[in-house]
């Protein structure tokens, strides 16, 4: 077995060895820092069947890179050549050798160095095989290579307008990537020259190579070169950004298990933020790029800062926090809260005093107890026309509904979030907390996204929160009547905050649908822009606002639509700036639409009882 | 004293050679729409926090461009960063991310 070694595989040696030994002390530390829940949750799920899903994300994601085939399939391929030609190139490496030795613990350096250590040319049918396998997956990852190399060069072949501006770190560690391969293909050619024990590609290319250099002599040195790039690179990963490739596998073991970025920075957020691949898709989706806004505060720089420690707060707070970003991820990475939680770090200490709230209680209307209670949201208060019909609804359905911020409204503390200060709209939430719990009401209706998706998720208020899109899509119902009755065609906008942010597409459509024909547009779901009144850009200029604003509603303009639809009043002002058609919330559509007769409130008209549609 | 229906305010000057306008020129360097102000008063009325206090987001733009920043921090930390005076501005003016920066140099004393 010692008859396998040469001085050249102790550059490798190094870097296999110190690699690992350099990341199980950070993963150690890491896995310290996760808060006890986290290890609770790792223990109930460890032996589960979330641990295989968890194996079958690894390959499906790390491996095969599922998600960036759906980006691009171009792109999607240049991953997947690399990553499991590479991985391969390992395991089918590995399981020639064992041919030789009859040992699974070989020396480690062996299998990567197989075609200088076993120079014979390969007899059996099973050796020959496996010999033009690994030239077939050294073939497979060189296309990927190129395609890479071509991306540098001309980004839009893979589908990409812009590619991320690496630091230098991570250009030496790219460029040592980029040479294995050739450096490989060059050692095992040139041996093949004067051994024979090539496959279909190092075989004739080696003796192609014999005739121009003396490629005997050579050889050596190419083994050398081979080694050296690959220990360097081995070296470089922890510290540049393919520290994301073994990072990656535990993210998503630890995402199966339910391990979720939270309020805080912990363990897990440090595996998150290891995790970017700097692969820069998230650049494109960016509005803030696409309108020429900022080209520098996209997630992979917010996240490179961050883990170089020089993350600004001016870089963190220019951010419209739609989550455009959060959708396309391929390592799923929680963007925006990653970025949320920065801006606590930079904000949290602000000073706040609501003490002025201590004493106050809403003028109590005639009605005591409700059944609802509606909160408008400060938002809606500067489009009135939203609470107009919302209370025009409430009234037609006979419902006991109590309107909560009707004139003292207090904010619920979402924009104080998104500005980093938690501390400070916690006391903001708890004031309404007490407020809303003190009614007795058991559903709360709001009419605004921002409000809603943190009622939802900061207030613990075990009462059901609905959208006025829920809650409308509940009670309304088409007429029969009115069925054939063409309706207006309508072009529906999501929120970020009611959309990516909550999840909600189809209630609103469901609601839309009874009433009008919804157009569909290029940019939905999902995919949804920004309005780009967003309160989460602190510093964002009015006139670059306008950049998205118009942008956005250019999109939405569909000719064939009459009006253009939204469930949010930000949304609904931005976009009607610059829209040359009507801009509606679908409240006012229902209102408008109750009175022609079209729809009718699907509920029993029984005065000061709770209606049968609305479960509790 | 005898009530004669009015009274004498004590004169009063704005002196800005020697008032500290340190904080006008840290805002304006991170919010340039700042100096856009013109005083109109939307931002007050719209205010959410106004309708409990006396906050009044004019007037705090107005005393810290003269350098009055006494009672500063009592003022600001009424307010709830809603974003209606920011919506509502007829200039544009930034005045969530003013607001933020005025919180943040009178949490870094010293620094800004």
């Amino acid at each position: 077995m010692s008859a396998h070694f040469n001085l050249f595989v102790i550059p490798f040696c190094a870097g296999i060895t110190i690699l690992p030994l350099l990341l199980l002390w950070r993963y150690v530390k890491w896995f310290r820092q996760l808060t006890g829940e986290d290890h609770e949750k790792i223990r109930n799920k460890l032996l589960s069947i979330a641990s295989l899903k968890a194996f079958k994300e690894v390959f499906m994601e790390c491996l095969i890179h599922r998600r960036i085939f759906k980006v691009n399939p171009l792109l999607g391929y240049m991953h997947m050549s690399l990553a499991f030609g590479w991985f391969l190139l390992i395991v089918v490496g590995k399981f020639e050798t064992l041919y030789y030795t009859h040992d699974v613990a070989n020396e480690i350096y062996y299998p990567v160095f197989f075609r200088f250590f076993e120079p014979s040319p390969h007899e059996s049918m099973l050796l020959k095989f496996l010999n033009a396998s690994m030239d077939f997956l050294l073939f497979f990852i060189f296309t990927g290579l190129m395609l890479a190399i071509a991306k540098r060069f001309y980004s839009r072949i893979t589908g990409l307008k812009k590619i991320t501006k690496h630091s230098t770190t991570d250009r030496l560690s790219l460029t040592t990537l980029w040479l294995i391969f050739p450096l490989r293909l060059l050692a095992e050619s040139t041996t093949a020259s004067y051994t024979g024990n090539g496959s279909f590609l190092t075989q004739p290319f080696g003796e192609f190579l014999a005739t121009i250099i003396p490629a005997k002599q050579f050889s050596i040195v190419f083994w050398w070169m081979y080694s050296t790039v690959l220990g360097t690179f081995l070296l470089t990963i922890p510290f540049s950004r393919y520290m994301h490739i073994p990072t990656e596998i535990i993210l998503i073991f630890l995402r199966n298990y339910g391990i979720r970025t939270g309020n805080h920075y912990s363990g897990f957020s440090e595996y998150e933020l290891q995790s970017c691949s700097r692969c820069g898709i998230c650049i494109d989706t960016c509005q803030m790029n696409g309108q020429k806004i900022s080209g520098s505060a996209q997630m992979v720089y917010f996240l490179r800062d961050l883990r170089s420690n020089i993350l600004t707060p001016e870089l963190s707070e220019n951010c419209m926090m739609c989550g455009k970003c959060n959708d396309i991820c391929p390592v799923a990475i929680d963007l925006t809260q990653q970025r949320l939680i920065q801006r606590k770090n930079h904000s949290n200490n602000f000073p706040y005093n609501f003490s002025y709230l201590g004493d106050f209680n809403p003028e109590e209307p005639e009605r005591t107890s409700p059944d609802i209670i509606y909160f408008a949201g400060c938002m809606s208060h500067l489009s009135p026309s939203i609470i107009h019909s919302m209370i025009k609804i409430f009234k037609a359905a006979n419902l006991n509904y109590l309107f909560l911020d009707e004139k003292d409204s207090i904010c619920c503390g979402r924009p104080l979030k998104l500005s980093g200060q938690f501390e400070a709209a916690k006391a903001l939430m708890e004031s309404n907390k007490n407020l809303i719990i003190s009614s007795g009401a058991k559903t709360l209706v709001t009419s605004c996204p921002i409000c809603y998706k943190t009622f939802k998720e900061d207030y613990d208020l075990g009462i059901r929160i609905l959208h006025h899109s829920e809650f409308l899509a509940e009670i309304i119902n088409k007429r029969k009547s009115a069925i054939k009755t063409e309706g207006l065609k309508i072009v529906y906008h999501d929120p970020c905050e009611l959309g990516r942010g909550s999840g909600i597409y189809e209630q609103p459509r469901i609601l839309l649908e009874k009433f009008s024909k919804l157009v569909p547009i290029n940019q939905e779901k999902e995919k949804a822009l920004c309005c780009g009144g967003s309160l989460g850009n602190l510093s964002i200029r009015v006139d670059e606002r306008e950049k998205i604003q118009k942008a956005t509603a250019d999109v939405l303009n569909s000719p064939e639509a009459d009006c253009i639809a939204t469930s949010c009043p930000m949304c609904k002002k931005s976009i009607a700036q610059y829209s040359g058609k009507p801009v509606k919330d679908i409240a006012e559509l229902v209102a408008a639409n109750l009175e022609t007769g079209k729809i009718i409130i699907k509920i029993k008209k029984q005065e000061d009882k709770v209606p049968e549609m609305i479960e509790f | 004293m005898k009530d004669w229906g009015y009274k004498i305010i004590a004169a009063r000057q704005i002196d800005l050679d020697s008032n500290d306008l340190s904080m006008a020129d840290y805002i304006s360097r991170h919010e340039i729409s700042f100096k856009w102000c013109i005083g109109c008063g939307s931002c007050s009325a719209t205010c959410t926090a106004a309708q409990f206090t006396d906050f009044n987001p004019r007037k705090v733009n107005l005393l810290i461009q003269r350098g009055e920043t006494d009672g500063l921090k009592n003022e600001i930390s009424k307010c709830m960063m809603c974003g209606k005076c920011q919506i509502i501005c007829p200039k544009g003016v930034n005045t969530r991310n003013i607001i933020h920066h005025i919180k943040r140099a009178l949490s870094n004393v010293g620094s800004f």
